[in-house]
């Protein structure tokens, strides 16, 4: 057998590409089963109060329907700890869109009909869904996303505050925005007996497995998930949301009969998580050279009255820059609204808004280049724990982003590059994103004597390219050709993953799969028979021996450039740039992909993306693609992503950070502060729109 | 989706005996905005009358005049060389709107009669007007960074959506029905209606009557025309304020104009006050902004769509001054 060269970091093709193309790959909806019936949901249109009477008659009248379901009729669930899932337990509604019941009928249009038949009527308490700063019952969360502390506090802020040279005091905001991942969230529910199968969009068949059985007083064993592809999720499809468990309620009054549930658009804002608003107060202080000596970053943000999720927007500020005074706090706001949960880069996505924003202005109030202000604020060692960082290559990154983009050509003065009716600038902003690990996923290996090697362990590709990538690691570290390696993932029959979140699926996994190849090749080395009975291995997640004794975090920094028309105010992104210091690539395409993914969905977080909320209803009315703004290709201009030669051995076997996340980081802020250096003005809201430029 | 009928019938006269008997009927075209509307539920009907193949699908050049059947796709009106070379302001206006696939199903007759994309009207769970007379009017007090700032009223601020219809009604162009009183011409800027106390009723149209043609005069000076939309993103999506213009300028001064603007108002928004006071005087940036701000004048706007008067003000004034040095 010939040595293979080695595959990590090769642009390599992905494997269920052709599978895709041609529309052979099965998503949620499309998993054969037989005669499903097809369940609509019911949503609460009011945001608060109680149903206090169902007329479901005209609906049953119809032809081809089969039962309403109704929290008259609901399965009565095991455990109602979580309250957005343990949905028809009680007539209380508690946001509106809220699921009330639903319809369950022979085919989906007759559903869907069906449902706008049901004359529902409420009691209607009065509700309270606006986020603001100034209210008096902001709650202090326990500990925020991330499992990161509230509050942090070194030094004396006030004081280094009232005795700096320069000082900067200002507020900075993010819309509501919603994931929108393009296949809607789906799932197929089918028991026998006591058995649940689910067919599931989802970004973690375990994660789906574990909260369904818990719900329904099932043995984990019993509950069967299976998600080959899913059509991207940005953490909307982290863990189960409600309609996970309308499907399954729904598949259990048909039995043996599935149940199948697609959610329309318009309902995926109000069932499927979003991402909070936030309201960021930050103040820097700096001496004459521009050197910080305090850093305030305070944010207060919403969740749900039902469920706390408390993102972790002030805790990328925690890591970036060195100053012996710095202050964190996140506050919420507890509305009745839908919960918020993740969304790509929860916390760094509107927190490196703020800061970098900040830190833009803090520069050239200081007289600096923002580079320059970003290099002289460069911590030794991670700010807030003193350890040190397994790798830091912000500077490195900024460098050669500025290299790579004419940065040094730059006439640092705002409002001085005209084309024609438009103005012109450049920004930059830095990224980072933490080297999460999350436990307990396993792979196991089996070798066949006719020398291939299944390689098994139940991760979900959420259309990042982990069919492939989990096979180059396979096959690199068994020493084969990727031609050797069979991979099967996104089922719970396999061996426990974790989700894919925080960035973390490809290390988590691949580390699982690292481990169970080489203690395979401690029994199997390379060239020796595998013997007719073939060979079983179970590798796992290794503790990693570093964690708690370096900071490790990937970084970045992105440029871009902005035209803003100056009759009309609208704003255009030619030129978007990212060099990422990201430790080892392991494909070189579908990483790249990802990338471009991330830094296209910050453009479209600093230009398009907010969630309108009507405090009169307590709804997002602009809840459809029409409305709800993502870049179309016209909004696209140059966009390159590129990463730096990083060697990190302390953060997994493979040496490889995550990159799902970090293109999105830092990207807002680089196209706010390029607008500025454009404009003159200075917009610290996004969406970047038109109006903001307009007088 | 409300279950419906679907029917097929011989020719346009029949076509507008069905209808006239019928209340909840309705014609379908292309179908990319009713469709999305029975959807949703906002539109209703039991019975549907497919007037696709009835009326023309051709662009037939006149001596003075060029009528587009009703028909004709919005990418077949767009890409048409005759009206590129004379109207360049329709082939940009139509271009500019909805996307490549909807332009292709989407025809010019169904262009003019699309309702507005306000998203209470949109929105059953919500009041509107628009949609349930007598319920009130969401947007005013709500989302309305999108809405009208000139001739709304009380009832209602939605905006008409149509990028065609604002380069049409800028030419003077003409629409030719069949109704159940027979046929009759209505010129375009006639056809919507403001909304008043009955914003239900978006055109002059009665029940069954039905556009089997579009007629476009000549007009020399149509050659130095632009349509310019400015919208939240760079393609797909409605106007925020767009302009039509046409200009006829000899030795520095105004010889003659058209002006229109779009998403501004309940109709495609004739700029007749501004035209007025364009014609005859010096074709500079001054008197273009005079004329714009005559034309908005009347504005009221709403506290989130205010910055709708300086963009309609500068898009005015933008439009007309690279018309006049085109042709200086």
């Amino acid at each position: 057998m010939t040595v293979t060269t080695s595959l990590i970091g090769a642009p390599v093709d992905r494997i269920d590409g052709a599978e895709k193309v041609r529309g052979a790959a099965l998503y949620a909806a499309e998993h054969p089963v037989e005669r499903p019936v097809y369940v609509f949901p019911l949503q609460a249109a009011i945001a608060l109060g109680r149903v206090t009477g169902i007329d479901a008659s005209a609906a049953i009248a119809e032809p081809d329907v089969v039962d309403v379901l109704t929290h008259e009729n609901a399965p009565r669930l095991a455990s109602a700890q979580d309250a957005e899932l343990a949905i028809l337990q009680s007539p209380e509604v508690a946001f509106r869109g809220q699921f009330i019941g639903a319809v369950l009928a022979e085919t989906a249009e007759v559903a869907r009909r069906a449902a706008s038949l049901v004359r529902l009527s409420y009691e209607q308490l009065t509700h309270d869904v606006e986020l603001h700063p100034a209210r008096a019952d902001l709650v202090r969360p326990g500990e925020v996303n991330g499992g990161f502390p509230t509050d942090t506090a070194d030094g004396d802020v006030d004081g280094a505050l009232a005795t700096a040279a320069v000082v900067l005091d200002a507020t900075y905001t993010t819309p509501q925005e919603h994931n929108n991942p393009l296949e809607p969230h789906t799932t197929i529910a089918m028991w026998t007996d006591d058995e649940l199968t689910l067919y599931d969009s989802t970004q973690g068949v375990h994660w789906v497995r574990d909260a369904i059985a818990t719900l329904f007083g099932l043995d984990p064993e019993s509950v069967h998930v299976v998600c080959p592809h899913a059509g991207g999720g940005f953490g909307s499809k982290g863990l189960p949301h409600a309609h996970v468990v309308l499907a399954a309620m729904a598949a259990r009054l048909v039995t043996p009969r599935p149940a199948k549930l697609v959610l329309t658009r318009q309902q995926m804002f109000s069932v499927v998580g979003y991402r909070t608003g936030t309201i960021q107060r930050i103040r820097l202080g700096s001496d004459s050279t521009g050197q910080l000596t305090a850093i305030s970053h305070d944010v207060v943000e919403q969740t749900s009255r039902i469920k706390e999720f408390a993102e972790q927007t002030a805790v990328p500020t925690r890591v970036m820059y060195a100053a012996p005074n710095r202050r964190t706090t996140h506050r919420l706001a507890e509305l009745d609204v839908p919960a918020p949960t993740w969304m790509r880069a929860p916390g760094e996505a509107p927190g490196m808004f703020g800061l970098e924003v900040a830190v833009d202005e803090m520069a050239i109030a200081c007289g600096l280049d923002p580079i320059e202000f970003r290099i002289r604020n460069e911590p030794d060692t991670d700010p807030e724990t003193g350890r040190p960082f397994s790798s830091r290559n912000l500077v490195a990154c900024l460098q050669e982003g500025a290299r790579r983009f004419g940065w040094p050509e730059r006439n640092p003065r705002p409002r001085t590059h005209r084309d024609g009716p438009w103005l012109v600038g450049t920004g930059v902003a830095a990224s980072t994103y933490p080297v999460f690990s999350m436990p307990g996923s396993r792979a196991t290996i089996r070798a066949r004597p006719d020398g291939r090697y299944r390689v098994l362990i139940g991760a979900a590709d959420i259309g990042t390219g982990a069919w492939t990538a989990l096979t180059q690691i396979a096959a690199d570290a068994l020493d084969v050709e990727m031609s050797d390696v069979m991979l099967s993932i996104g089922d719970t029959d396999l061996p426990y993953a974790s989700g894919a979140g925080g960035s973390t699926g490809i290390m988590c996994w691949g580390s699982a799969i690292v481990d169970a190849a080489r203690k395979l090749r401690a029994e199997l080395p390379i060239g020796e028979p595998i013997p007719d009975e073939g060979v079983e291995i179970t590798g796992t997640l290794p503790d990693n021996p570093y964690a708690g004794q370096l900071a490790m975090h990937s970084f970045g920094a992105q440029f871009a450039e902005v035209k803003v028309h100056t009759g009309t105010g609208e704003v255009r992104v030619p030129r978007l740039l990212g060099i990422f210091a990201i430790g080892q690539m392991i494909n070189a395409k579908t990483g790249r992909s990802q990338l471009l993914g991330g830094m296209t969905m910050g453009l479209s977080m600093a230009l398009h993306e907010h969630s309108v909320v009507d405090p009169r209803f307590g709804h997002v009315v602009n809840h459809d693609f029409a409305e709800y703004h993502i870049p179309t290709n016209a909004d696209i201009g140059s966009i390159e992503a590129d990463w730096i030669d990083e060697h990190d051995p302390y953060v997994n076997p493979m040496g490889a950070k995550g990159i799902g996340e970090i293109g999105i980081v830092g990207t807002a802020a680089a196209i706010a502060n390029a607008a500025y250096h454009a404009t003159g003005i200075r917009v610290r809201d996004v969406p970047i729109t038109l109006d903001k430029f307009l007088a | 989706m409300k279950p419906f009928r679907y029917q097929h019938v011989a020719d346009v006269d029949s076509a507008v005996r069905t209808l006239s008997e019928i209340s909840t009927a309705a014609y379908l075209a292309g179908g990319t905005n009713l469709v999305d509307l029975m959807k949703l539920e906002v539109a209703v009907p039991d019975l549907l009358v497919d007037v696709r193949r009835l009326t023309s699908d051709r662009i037939d050049l006149h001596p003075d005049f060029v009528r587009i059947g009703a028909s004709v796709t919005n990418s077949a009106l767009a890409a048409d060389p005759a009206i590129r070379e004379r109207f360049p302001m329709l082939s940009q206006a139509v271009l500019a709107g909805a996307s490549g696939q909807l332009r292709n199903l989407a025809t010019a007759g169904g262009n003019l009669l699309q309702r507005t994309r306000c998203v209470y009207f949109q929105d059953v769970t919500t009041p509107c007007n628009k949609r349930e007379p007598g319920t009130g009017c969401s947007a005013r007090k709500g989302f309305h960074r999108e809405h009208a700032i000139l001739g709304s009223s009380e009832s209602c601020i939605a905006t008409h959506p149509s990028d065609m219809a604002v380069a049409l009604v800028a030419l003077d162009a003409v629409v030719n029905t069949q109704g159940p009183r027979g046929p009759r011409a209505i010129p375009l800027v006639g056809l919507h209606r403001l909304p008043g106390d009955h914003p239900e009723r978006d055109t002059v149209l009665e029940h069954g009557e039905l556009i089997t043609s579009i007629d476009i005069p000549s007009l020399g000076f149509a050659t130095n025309s632009r349509y310019r939309k400015a919208r939240d993103r760079a393609s797909y999506a409605f106007a925020l304020v767009s302009v039509a213009a046409a200009l006829d300028v000899a030795d520095g001064e105004v010889r003659d104009v058209r002006l229109a603007l779009g998403g501004v108002a309940h109709k495609p928004w004739r700029a007749t006050r501004a035209e007025t006071s364009l014609r005859g005087v010096s074709a500079t940036a001054e008197a273009f902004r005079e004329a714009a701000e005559a034309e908005l004048a009347d504005a009221r706007p709403l506290p989130d769509n205010e910055f709708k008067i300086p963009l309609a003000r500068n898009m005015i004034v933008g439009i007309l001054t690279e018309l006049a040095e085109a042709r200086r």
